[in-house]
């Protein structure tokens, strides 16, 4: 089997799917050329993430890396969701295959993305520590995504 | 009794229940029939004895083998002398590509045409070949996936030493004008070899009347068994071993001659030659009410290829807003079996290259499926993936931000 009983349960039954038309935060990153898209919405109240919703175009790695974030970040405080790593991503479902690396990446950038959003709406201060583009992640399977790595 | 082990499978599924499953990648390779198996397994348990022997085990071995031979090469117009077996498709195509333009060099002509839709064992080839110094020159084949006569004759030099055109093509199921380019090559002493993996058994060949030179061809595509196949090579056209060892195919091609699987695709290619009408008549219909279908039903998909001529069984789509890869494996959930040439089903971040030979942008080619059928679906099954697949496309268009942004009416390719 390609994906580990964790990625199939994911891909089958993603957690958090849908859209959220009163976020506080949205971020949307891949591109549809390198064939996915991630979009997230977060609802954020004291600090912490109440909500998240998340809609991907992709493969089912992408599928599964979104919705296993989405539960990881869900009830965090911002700070936590923050630290969350591609790494942790692919732990969590019990590994990917080499070349679907890049989904987990995708994943971290997009919960990033939605609170870099939230952060930008917001008038808060961006720490570029933690929103900077470094995912510390090897880009070879990322080549041509337009991420700069 | 072998028989009926071919006609339903069923799987069992972790739940405990059974699956029903729709085999719909012929086109990666299809199931044995019962006559290919019978012949196998009467070759192995009664016939083993090695066909390069003396004694009559041996020569009851080569017998069949000679008859295998003599069948296969009926059934594709050549004589039993122009009949190599080989591993398969891949092995024929590196050798007679190779082969002929060993040749060429020898004359100093060191020109290829070619396509840019090839199948990657011509592919790799030419690339090989173009690092040792031959230019090759694909030829475009356009948004519905068919070369042009007139592209093809500009591009013919007088350094030109070897045509090598597939007959159909795998993925978008395209047929090409064989038996023209074949007449052109005759007309202008060029080589001409046919990528015919595709065609073999599904479509009427005659490599006499065509003027085909060489023709490849893999038995597990047309319900033989898989390791093998066959490199035809006119007489007259010098053909250099490819590996060293044994004096097997008149000192040719060595390796200790795969008896079972040889008198198994005899039987196979016979079965499907026998039956070749009646096929293409119904495996075209399944093929045409499931393209109508889905286009009619799926708004923003399209076919991949012309519509005609098609391979009878090739279906190929692509839907806007979903990736191939998730779509399968969804599809897999229900038992139905097919393909994608998405990326994330390539094992690279490119779409295959067929589809983007046809101009499909990156975006569109991501939501490719193909579907390949055969003699053994069914028209309850071509009705079952119709009811299925709508339900799973629709659903991945829910989740997907692309399709967000077409409903929106944005752009989100660059053309």
């Amino acid at each position: 089997m390609l994906y580990s009983e964790k990625v199939m349960d994911h891909f089958q039954n993603p957690r958090n799917l849908g859209k959220m038309d009163d976020a506080d935060g949205v971020g949307e990153v891949g591109n549809a050329k390198c064939g996915d898209i991630m979009k997230m919405y977060l609802k954020i109240k004291d600090g912490k993430i109440e909500d998240v919703k998340f809609n991907t175009f992709g493969c089912a790695s992408a599928i599964a890396t979104s919705s296993i974030a989405t539960e990881m970040i869900k009830g965090q405080k911002i700070e936590d969701a923050l630290k969350l790593s591609n790494k942790a991503v692919v732990e969590a479902l019990d590994g990917l295959p080499p070349a679907k690396i890049h989904c987990s990446v995708l994943a971290e950038q997009a919960v990033k993305a939605a609170l870099k959003d939230y952060y930008q709406k917001n008038g808060l201060e961006l720490d570029p520590a933690v929103f900077g583009s470094d995912c510390g992640s090897n880009c070879e399977s990322c080549e041509g995504c337009g991420h700069e790595g | 009794m072998l028989s009926t082990l071919f006609k339903s499978k069923k799987t069992k599924r972790k739940s405990g229940d059974f699956m029903k499953t729709v085999y719909a990648d012929n086109a990666a390779t299809t199931a044995l029939c019962p006559e290919a198996l019978d012949a196998m397994v009467d070759c192995l348990k009664n016939n083993y004895g090695n066909a390069s022997s003396l004694h009559h085990m041996g020569q009851e071995a080569a017998a069949a083998v000679l008859q295998a031979r003599r069948d296969i090469a009926d059934a594709i117009g050549a004589e039993v002398s122009e009949i190599y077996f080989t591993s398969g498709g891949t092995e024929a195509d590196n050798w007679a590509i190779t082969n002929a333009a060993k040749l060429g060099e020898k004359k100093g002509k060191k020109h290829i045409i070619s396509t840019t839709f090839e199948h990657h064992a011509v592919l790799h080839t030419l690339m090989k070949l173009e690092k040792e110094g031959f230019e090759v020159t694909y030829l475009d084949v356009h948004e519905d996936g068919y070369v042009r006569l007139d592209e093809f004759k500009k591009a013919l030099r007088d350094d030109t030493c070897l045509v090598t055109i597939m007959y159909a093509n795998n993925e978008i199921g395209t047929v090409q004008p064989i038996s023209e380019i074949g007449a052109i090559c005759k007309e202008k002493g060029v080589y001409f070899h046919t990528d015919a993996v595709q065609a073999v058994g599904h479509l009427p060949i005659n490599v006499k009347e065509q003027n085909i030179d060489m023709l490849s061809f893999s038995s597990h595509k047309f319900h033989g068994p898989k390791g093998i196949g066959a490199l035809y090579c006119r007489k007259g056209i010098p053909l250099m071993t490819f590996m060293q060892g044994g004096a097997q195919e008149r000192n040719k091609r060595p390796g200790t001659t795969n008896t079972p699987a040889i008198v198994a695709t005899a039987a196979a290619l016979k079965k499907s030659c026998e039956d070749m009408d009646k096929n293409i008549a119904y495996v075209s219909s399944l093929r045409d009410k499931l393209i109508d279908t889905i286009l009619e039903v799926i708004p923003r998909s399209r076919v991949n290829g012309g519509r005609s001529p098609r391979l009878p069984g090739n279906v190929s789509f692509c839907f806007e807003g979903i990736e191939g890869e998730s779509l399968l494996l969804h599809l897999d959930l229900k038992g139905i079996c097919g393909s994608s040439g998405s990326a994330c089903t390539s094992g690279s971040l490119d779409p295959s290259h067929v589809l983007l030979a046809l101009g499909l942008p990156h975006e569109i080619a991501h939501g490719s499926l193909r579907l390949s059928l055969c003699e053994y679906n069914t028209e309850e099954e071509i009705d079952y993936i119709i009811e299925e697949l709508p339900k799973i496309v629709s659903m991945l268009r829910d989740m997907s931000p692309v399709w967000e942004r077409i409903m929106k009416g944005e752009e989100y390719y660059a053309v």
